[in-house]
């Protein structure tokens, strides 16, 4: 038994503790957010923040990561009520098909929430293993800046 | 006709989809626009649901798009056009607002599910903008259930149609917007089935009041907090999870598989195997991954694969199917007289689509029926080749398209849908399949490698008098259609992919087609009597294109040869220039004719400030980083766009890197439906053809690709320092919309390649630009 707190709910889950977080998040607990991509840390897409860090879930064991605070990009906001950082992105239309996000969004804040002073150069090379394939770069760039002044100017 | 009957997916997917059925049973009302069935539908008592849904089930009827109107004032639209990240959903739900002048969030949007919406083919990026998808189906549907309603509202309120208004979900009195009639209070609780009017008014571009707007896509707020479900996050009751055991090389064969070696891992269900497929079903994913991980299968070694350096210089020793796009006839003459003649060999490697996800599909095939859920590009084309693959007919099936990654053309999605089928056949229970990175990647339908040979023969004003092209594809399978051997997994299931038939020499053309711009855009285009197709002006001119059979699956990949072609044909003028010693953007402006063609290199250049000189640029010091610029352009296939673009680039000399400043991109796609959805794609578009020119190649060795994750295939990440990119959209209200989501795509390679050379005065004929190919190519030029 595994006890994970997920978006702020205590779960005790019945998996085997080598298994990937990214299918007990997904398969187990039906979270939309992080996602497949790779498998290998490569891409980015199964991202959840453990811990104020952002993590790639296909390759933490659930193991690791017991009693840990998880977020992923489902616990953030709401459509109605979105996180600051998920309103950058909608302000910015900063997505096309949208897989990549879990990635782009929560390595973003993440690395802010630690780095609050971080210049664009920090910024960018904070994104520098984070893939997006329908290559919505300057746009996701342009609404993690206007996050990052928002923030600073909270 | 045959009576209609609604079928029980039909009724199911509607349920799904939310329609109230029982709002038109119940005589709530509704307007409904349909076609020839809507009037069978009154005779027979059915409601028009029924009858669409089962028309729509019936390959023997085609139909097109329709919308219903209920009594609450709430509008749904059925599309065959889906939504593949480019923002579809946003620009057809305007369309239908637009169109039908209701508010936006009235509007409900189905996309591609069989039976029940129109089939409209591929969603693809060739036909694609945005707007362009539905012109003749979607929008006028709308425009009809307008123009009828306005016509209900001219009864009620005693006005002529032509003194009306409709605005806002209701119809006013043009002089005296006091007096209306709202289309609820007009359909009243009565059900109004009207045929689609061909002839029904669109709303004109310089109307319009929704569409041509920058608004936001109603679907990204639910995408960034993660409400959207994918079809990745699809879960349905009693799924299992299925993973294929892919073989380990190209042409590798079945030998036998050792289903003992899992006999100790929790949670296997099933191991399958077809002829020379495998796979395995588990209850959860990680243990299907686990079981086909450590699955024991003994495969036969494979045909070995042709060399990768030497691929290139084989493609021209194959038999091939030949195609003369245009031919003058007087090209050899013209070459032999020309003052000067140039010529130049440019190569195009494979690549992939790469999505960010791998592909993901969810199958339940039990009872006689099959539901398959999938981000395929085209439903019908799936449920044809799924009935194939599972033996059972066409009409038991029913496709739901779910979204996916952004696919960028064919990519896995086609095929982990014929894995999810089989395997939920072989176990009779739901089967969600996700491939690996892997099985993605080194599988997947590449874009086709090109090798082109140019050649130009200039008078002694240095115009160019005539142009020979001579090009050499590679390909094999492609989209499905009724063949799942088109893609790797059905192929291994034991189908054959649709056979290549070696043609030559080719028959002539009988008429100007660009062939995927294989022709260039400097040509005149003279096919017999006909009126020349071409944007140029070159009148002596040959194209001959040879497809020969692939090693590796193929298909259409954004811009799909369009980009390829056209990285040959915008380098060559710029090499031609060059010699010449004519500024590049006035040099492509002297041998052009098509005005839209002129209008968006004009508006690229002045956009830029673009300075008028020859290249390469003049004082540049031989190392160090040193700047260039570099100018392309296409009148993208059969008129599906127009586009310009001006780089600005450095070149590191000592290193071979790449970096690209600025991109002004001027682009006439006809009327606009969404400017911010056109803009993001240019953008987009524009990155990823970076990414595909400085570091996409797919690699293989003697018998196997060896691109097959993020490191083994580079794409450029967020980390990377990417241009500022500046988009121009040419103001054309009163034309056709066009193709957008290709367009930016189609000019990077070369508008870059021609800024490296301005910059150093090398020439690149060979993508992907890597440092290591850069460097050498600038060595090569200094000894
Ligand atoms: S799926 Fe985890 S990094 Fe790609
Ligand atoms: S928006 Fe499609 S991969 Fe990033």
């Amino acid at each position: 038994m595994i006890p994970l707190k997920v978006n702020g709910t205590a779960h005790t889950l019945d998996v085997e503790p080598q298994t990937p977080l990214l299918y007990v998040l997904s398969d187990d607990l039906g979270l939309n957010g992080p996602k497949f991509g790779c498998g290998l840390a490569q891409c980015g897409s199964c991202t959840v923040i453990v811990n104020g860090r952002a993590i790639r879930s296909c390759s933490v064991p659930v193991g690791s990561v017991a009693n840990a605070e998880i977020t992923t990009l489902d616990g953030l906001g709401t459509p109605e009520n979105p996180h600051p950082i998920q309103k950058a992105f909608i302000d910015e239309q900063a997505a096309q098909c949208g897989f990549c996000l879990s990635g782009v969004v929560l390595t973003a804040k993440a690395f802010l929430d630690q780095n609050p002073r971080a210049n664009e150069e920090q910024i960018r090379q904070a994104m520098s293993g984070v893939l997006c394939r329908c290559f919505t770069h300057t746009r996701m760039l342009r609404a993690i800046g206007r996050y990052a002044a928002e923030r600073r100017n909270a | 006709m045959k009576t209609p009957t609604m079928t029980s997916d039909a009724i199911a997917a509607l349920a799904r989809e939310g329609v109230s059925r029982r709002a038109f049973l119940k005589g709530s009302g509704a307007l409904i626009v349909g076609f020839s069935v809507a009037g069978a539908a009154g005779r027979l008592g059915l409601t028009p649901e029924e009858a669409f849904a089962q028309a729509a089930a019936d390959p023997n009827i085609q139909l097109d798009s329709w919308i219903a109107i209920q009594a609450d004032g709430t509008v749904t639209a059925y599309s065959g056009k889906c939504e593949l990240g480019q923002g579809q959903f946003m620009v057809q739900s305007q369309l239908v607002a637009e169109e039908l002048c209701v508010p936006l969030d009235r509007v409900r949007l189905t996309q591609c599910v069989t039976g029940v919406t129109p089939n409209q083919g591929t969603t693809s990026g060739a036909g694609s903008h945005f707007a362009n998808f539905n012109r003749a189906g979607l929008a006028l549907a709308a425009a009809t259930a307008r123009q009828t309603l306005v016509g209900l509202a001219s009864t009620s309120l005693g006005v002529p149609a032509a003194d009306l208004t409709a605005r806002d979900g209701a119809v006013f009195v043009t002089s005296d917007t006091s007096r209306s009639v709202s289309y609820a209070e007009l359909i009243g609780g009565r059900t109004f089935q009207v045929p689609l009017d061909k002839a029904a008014v669109r709303r004109h571009p310089r109307e319009w009041a929704v569409l041509g707007k920058p608004i936001g896509r109603v679907d990204l707020p639910d995408m960034v907090t993660a409400r959207l479900q994918y079809v990745h996050n699809l879960r349905v009751p009693g799924m299992l999870h299925g993973r294929p055991v892919r073989p380990p090389s190209v042409g590798a064969t079945l030998v036998s598989v050792d289903e003992s070696s899992i006999k100790d891992l929790p949670g296997i269900v099933k191991v399958v195997t077809r002829k020379n497929y495998v796979g395995v079903v588990a209850q959860k994913p990680w243990q299907a991954i686990q079981a086909a991980e450590k699955l024991r299968v003994n495969w036969s070694a494979g045909s070995p694969l042709p060399s990768q350096a030497a691929y290139y210089d084989h493609m021209r020793t194959q038999p091939s199917r030949d195609t003369i796009v245009v031919d003058s006839g007087d090209v050899p003459e013209k070459l032999a007289a020309a003052a000067t003649t140039m010529r130049a060999t440019y190569r195009y490697p494979f690549q992939m689509h790469g999505s960010i996800g791998s592909s993901c599909a969810v199958a339940d095939v039990q009872n006689g029926k099959a539901t398959i859920w999938a981000a395929s590009q085209n439903v019908y084309g799936l449920r044809g080749a799924s009935a194939t693959l599972l033996g059972v007919p066409p009409e038991t099936i029913q496709v739901i398209f779910t979204r996916g990654s952004g696919c960028y053309g064919i990519n896995g999605a086609d095929a982990v849908a014929f894995d999810a089928a089989l395997l939920s056949q072989e176990v009779g229970q739901p089967v969600r399949v996700q491939l690996s990175r892997k099985d993605e990647m080194a599988w997947e339908n590449y874009g086709l490698a090109f090798v082109i040979d140019q050649q130009i023969g200039l008078d002694a004003q240095g115009n160019i008098v005539a142009w020979d092209y001579e090009g050499w594809s590679a390909s094999r399978g492609g989209r499905p259609g009724n063949r799942p051997g088109n893609v790797a997994s059905g192929f291994h299931m034991g189908f054959e992919p649709a056979p290549f038939q070696p043609r030559t020499p080719s028959p002539a053309p009988t008429e100007f087609l660009t062939d995927n711009n294989a022709a260039p855009a400097y040509m005149v285009g003279r096919v017999g009597s006909h009126e020349p197709g071409g944007a140029g002006l070159v009148a002596s001119e040959r194209v001959l294109s040879h497809r020969i059979e692939s090693p590796f699956f193929n298909g259409p990949l954004r811009a799909p040869e369009q980009l390829q072609n056209t990285f040959a044909h915008e380098s060559f003028m710029d090499e031609v220039a060059a010699r010449v010693k004519a500024d590049p953007v006035a040099y492509r402006l002297r041998h052009l004719r098509d005005p839209r063609l002129m209008g968006v290199v004009s508006a690229a250049a002045k956009g830029f400030g673009w300075d008028a000189r020859p290249s390469p640029r003049p004082g540049n010091r031989q190392r160090g980083v040193v700047n260039g610029r570099g100018f392309a352009c296409v009148a993208r296939d059969e008129g599906n766009g127009w586009v310009a673009m001006a780089a600005d680039v450095d070149v590191n000399q000592d290193n071979g890197q790449v970096v690209v400043k600025r991109l002004v991109i001027a682009c006439d796609a006809g009327p606009v439906s969404n400017p911010d959805g056109i803009r993001n794609q240019l953008e987009g578009a524009a990155l990823h053809g970076i990414s595909r020119t400085l570091t996409e190649e797919v690699t293989w060795d003697s018998n196997k690709v060896t691109a097959f994750d993020w490191r083994t295939y580079r794409t450029l990440s967020l980390g990377t320092t990417m241009p500022k990119v500046e988009t121009i959209l040419m103001d054309k209200p009163d034309e056709q919309a066009t193709g957008a989501g290709e367009m930016s795509i189609t000019i990077v390679a070369a508008a870059l390649g021609n800024a490296i050379f301005d910059a150093t005065g090398v020439r690149l004929r060979q993508v992907p630009f890597t440092p290591e190919r850069v460097r050498a190519e600038l060595l090569a030029s200094s000894d």
